[in-house]
């Protein structure tokens, strides 16, 4: 099968194999690839002289260098709480006034609010804190466990219905579902409490007479007799033409019928009290903001 | 075509395809109210749905010895089908992937159609279904050739080609059903992974059967990538997949590996499937389809063998560089990093074999758009293995893992080098195959081919662009040192790069499309060989030569 042949294009001579019509050419490989070959090669050998490389039974070579990247991530750790002390250490310690009056400290809380928050709440409330269907928009309006930068922090510390030992816990009985009132006096109520925002309580009374009887009698010990809620049971404002599962005619229905008992996860264990301090004051900041 | 199976074949063929019929009614019976029995009426149906020709032509007269002094080719055919079949399918569901990233509600509230269960349809879908039946049909095409032997037998070939595909219909279909073990293109669960493993051993033999018959003093190059493709795959799924399952019938099995042991054995498998899947079976394909189409011999036979020794070697080590910054020791991750540069080398070594290989058919190149699929595929191929290499540096891995960069890299590499490199081929070998002058309309070539590039580039710099904002955004902060965007303003930066994303997937489909409707018009309007010769026109491309071949036995 060796035949001599030299390929005419390159001058090269072929290896004398043929494979169904595929030759190939003898020619040498280039000394630029012996040249990568080695040095990059050796770029590994010297790298694993000076960093971590070679197993050794239980251990390991540690390098020249003595790197270690957990040793790295300690030291920028600790330098990043240095930096970051000056301000930190204020909203430890300072009331909640303090520090909205302090113009540095709250331009770190802004800061670092939104990247509390971004990562940790914005699921569910939303990036601008507006809110979804099920989850209250926090930037405006009552809050149903009050709205005081320290009414906040301990929400997101111990949560709403959660794990917590001292969660807040609250819960809509199902007026419908456990025989409390009638499908027709639900259907009343709840045309009263979905009125009650738009055409205000003399209004929404008029139109609805027997709706604002039942609220009275079942509904207000919780919502108050205004129906502007009561933040001490987590009771929320119906008055406010607001709605956390949706204002339409059908969901406040649903609402009355089955009950709700919304949940928030503790955020204790977490994020620790000083960075829920910092997104109480962001909060409170944002709400400032956004009357 | 079944009738050119002897009746000792057709025989043994229906006996495997009852037994499998019995083994899935089993299976479907004993796994009830598991998500096994889908899989196991699943396994019946097929079974029944290949043996029915099968046993049409069972009392079909013995076919004449003729057939021994030709090459088998048929499964190839078969294979080349199903290959543009899987293409269209996991490439249709990989823009849908890409769409529901810029719509997450298009998923139409199925459970099956949400993220998590398609985007491994798709990965599955176009590296087993299309890479892997691309592999297969044109390894049988080219070890008969280059070694000059026919196949020993007709029915091993077959049962490679069906039951992989019986595989990797179990793989997509659990999916949807919820079936996954969770490791990353690694999923099926461990009866799949068993019946690969038969399957595999099977084309092994064939492979190694076929070669000891070889008419030809020595082993092409070719057919070395294409062995390191089988014997490395085989070893990296059978130690990755090592699992326990639950019980006898039902589709849940627990891995072997725990923690950070699990994770290394995940990536040194998963970064060896894209070398010896992805990279080694598809250079077997170029060292072949590459010279023949442009009528030059290979530009050197000792890059060659240093290329391939490379890779073999160097890429064994390098899956630890997919777990830098992580649990995994610094130790192993310094390893990763080093062997990941030398291993450049070699790939550009390849890639460069390939180009220069080019000098002296360049004209060929601009005219010819399969042999121009061929040609970028192998710049792609150079452009990845760097960027891999780049990526594989801890410093700049620390800004782009996590990020679509490395979404982007593996599409540079699934696209451009892959997808490329077997449209190439295929185009090649269909007229040779169904015995055509060429491809029905060249012009669906040239369309394909450019809707390919403008895909892929358009692809690539999305994930380019979005991959490095995304990791810029994630490392920057504010002069006080607080985290100055949040992980969805992230998001909220990428949703342009998404949609442009999509649409390059889009033309790469619509390119896979044409290709499909090329197909089919060639096999069953373009005019045969035949009638060419009469018309006095020759074949226009390099074409194999006919020499006397191993008989078959």
């Amino acid at each position: 099968m060796a035949i001599e042949e030299r390929d005419p294009l390159t001058g090269h001579r072929t290896t004398g194999h043929e494979w169904n019509g595929i030759k190939e050419l003898n020619t040498p490989v280039p000394r630029i690839v012996y040249f990568f070959l080695i040095t990059t090669t050796l770029f590994g050998l010297v790298y694993w002289v000076f960093m971590p490389a070679l197993p050794l039974g239980t251990t390991y070579t540690k390098g020249i260098l003595g790197y270690d990247e957990r040793n790295v991530v300690r030291r920028d750790l600790a330098r990043a709480a240095q930096d970051q002390a000056h301000w930190r250490d204020v909203v430890a310690q300072a009331d909640f006034a303090t520090i909205a009056a302090d113009e540095t400290v709250m331009g770190n809380v802004r800061e670092a609010g939104h990247a509390l928050f971004g990562q940790n709440c914005a699921v569910c409330h939303g990036v601008d804190a507006s809110g979804n269907a099920g989850f209250p928009g926090l930037s405006t309006g009552a809050l149903n466990w009050g709205d005081t930068p320290e009414a906040i922090e301990e929400t997101i510390r111990v949560g709403i219905n959660s794990a917590h030992p001292e969660s807040r816990s609250a819960q809509m009985p199902a007026f419908g579902r456990d025989g409390i009132l009638q499908r027709a006096e639900i259907e009343a109520v709840a045309a009263y409490v979905r009125d009650l925002g738009r055409s205000g309580a003399d209004g929404a009374a008029a139109d609805h007479p027997e709706g604002a009887e039942i609220f009275a009698a079942n509904c207000a010990a919780c919502h108050g007799d205004d129906a502007r809620g009561n933040a001490d049971v987590g009771a929320p404002d119906l008055a406010d033409d607001k709605w956390l599962y949706g204002g339409g005619l059908q969901t406040v229905y649903s609402s009355v019928w089955a009950g709700r008992q919304g949940h928030m996860p503790t955020w204790e264990g977490r994020l620790g009290s000083l960075n829920i301090k910092i997104l109480a004051a962001y909060l409170d900041d944002l709400r400032k903001a956004r009357p | 075509m079944l009738s050119k199976l002897t009746k000792g074949e057709r025989e043994g063929g229906l006996i495997i395809l009852l037994a499998m019929t019995v083994i899935g009614l089993v299976i479907a019976i004993a796994g009830r109210g598991d998500p096994i029995s889908a899989h196991g009426f699943l396994i019946m149906l097929f079974s029944m749905a290949v043996a029915v020709p099968v046993m049409r032509h069972l009392f079909d007269p013995e076919p004449s010895r003729d057939r021994l002094d030709s090459y088998y080719d048929d499964p190839s055919k078969v294979g080349v089908v199903l290959t543009f079949a899987w293409g269209a399918f996991a490439m249709f569901v990989g823009d849908w992937v890409a769409w529901l990233l810029v719509e997450p509600n298009l998923t139409f509230s199925g459970a099956w159609s949400s993220f998590g269960r398609l985007r491994p349809v798709h990965t599955t879908g176009v590296i087993f279904g299309f890479g892997g039946n691309g592999l297969i049909a044109t390894s049988f095409y080219v070890m008969q050739r280059t070694c000059r032997a026919r196949l020993p037998d007709q029915l091993s070939p077959w049962f490679v080609l069906i039951g992989y595909n019986l595989f990797c219909l179990l793989a997509v279909s659990g999916y949807m059903l919820g079936i996954t073990q969770s490791k990353e293109y690694a999923e099926p669960e461990w009866y799949a992974d068993l019946w690969l493993v038969v399957v595999w051993i099977v084309y092994f033999v064939l492979y190694l059967r076929t070669l000891s018959r070889r008419q030809e003093p020595h082993i092409y190059v070719a057919n070395w990538y294409y062995m390191a493709f089988i014997v490395v795959v085989a070893m990296l799924h059978i130690v990755n997949n090592l699992a326990v399952p639950v019980s006898l019938f039902g589709a849940k099995s627990h891995s072997l590996f725990a923690g950070v042991q699990d994770a290394l054995t995940e990536w040194w498998y998963g970064h060896n499937a894209v070398a010896f899947f992805l990279t080694s079976g598809f250079l077997g394909m170029m060292y072949y389809y590459l010279p023949v189409r442009a009528g030059r011999p290979i530009f050197s036979y000792r890059m060659s063998i240093i290329s391939f020794w490379g890779i073999t070697f160097m890429y064994m080590w390098v899956g630890s560089h997919h777990l830098h910054y992580t649990a995994l020791p610094q130790w192993v991750q310094t390893l990763g990093m080093t062997f990941s540069l030398v291993l450049l080398v070699p790939s550009w070594g390849s890639a460069a074999n390939a180009l220069l290989t080019l000098n002296g058919a360049w004209h060929k190149v601009r005219d010819d758009a399969t042999l121009r699929f061929m040609m970028v595929a192998a710049v792609f191929y150079g452009l990845t293995t760097f960027e891999g290499s780049f990526m594989a540096i801890r410093s700049v891995n620390s800004l782009s893992h996590y990020t679509d960069w490395t979404v982007g890299h593996v599409h540079a590499g699934a696209l451009g080098w892959v997808a490329m490199i077997t449209f190439g081929a295929l185009y090649a070998s269909i007229p040779w195959l169904w015995k055509r002058e060429r491809m029905y309309s060249p012009a669906l070539v040239e369309l394909h081919f450019w809707l390919a590039l403008a895909g892929t580039a358009v692809y690539v710099f999305a994930m380019w662009n979005s991959g490095i904002i995304q990791g810029l955004m994630w490392r920057t902060y504010t002069e006080n040192g607080n985290l100055a965007y949040t992980f969805i303003d992230s998001l909220v930066a990428m949703k342009p790069y998404y949609i442009a994303r999509a649409i390059g997937g889009l033309l790469f489909l619509l390119g896979a499309l044409a290709g499909c409707l090329n197909l089919f018009l060639t096999i069953r309007l373009a005019p045969g060989e035949a009638e060419a010769e009469r018309a006095g026109s020759g074949p226009a491309y390099g074409r194999p030569s006919a020499a006397a071949l191993q008989a078959g036995e």
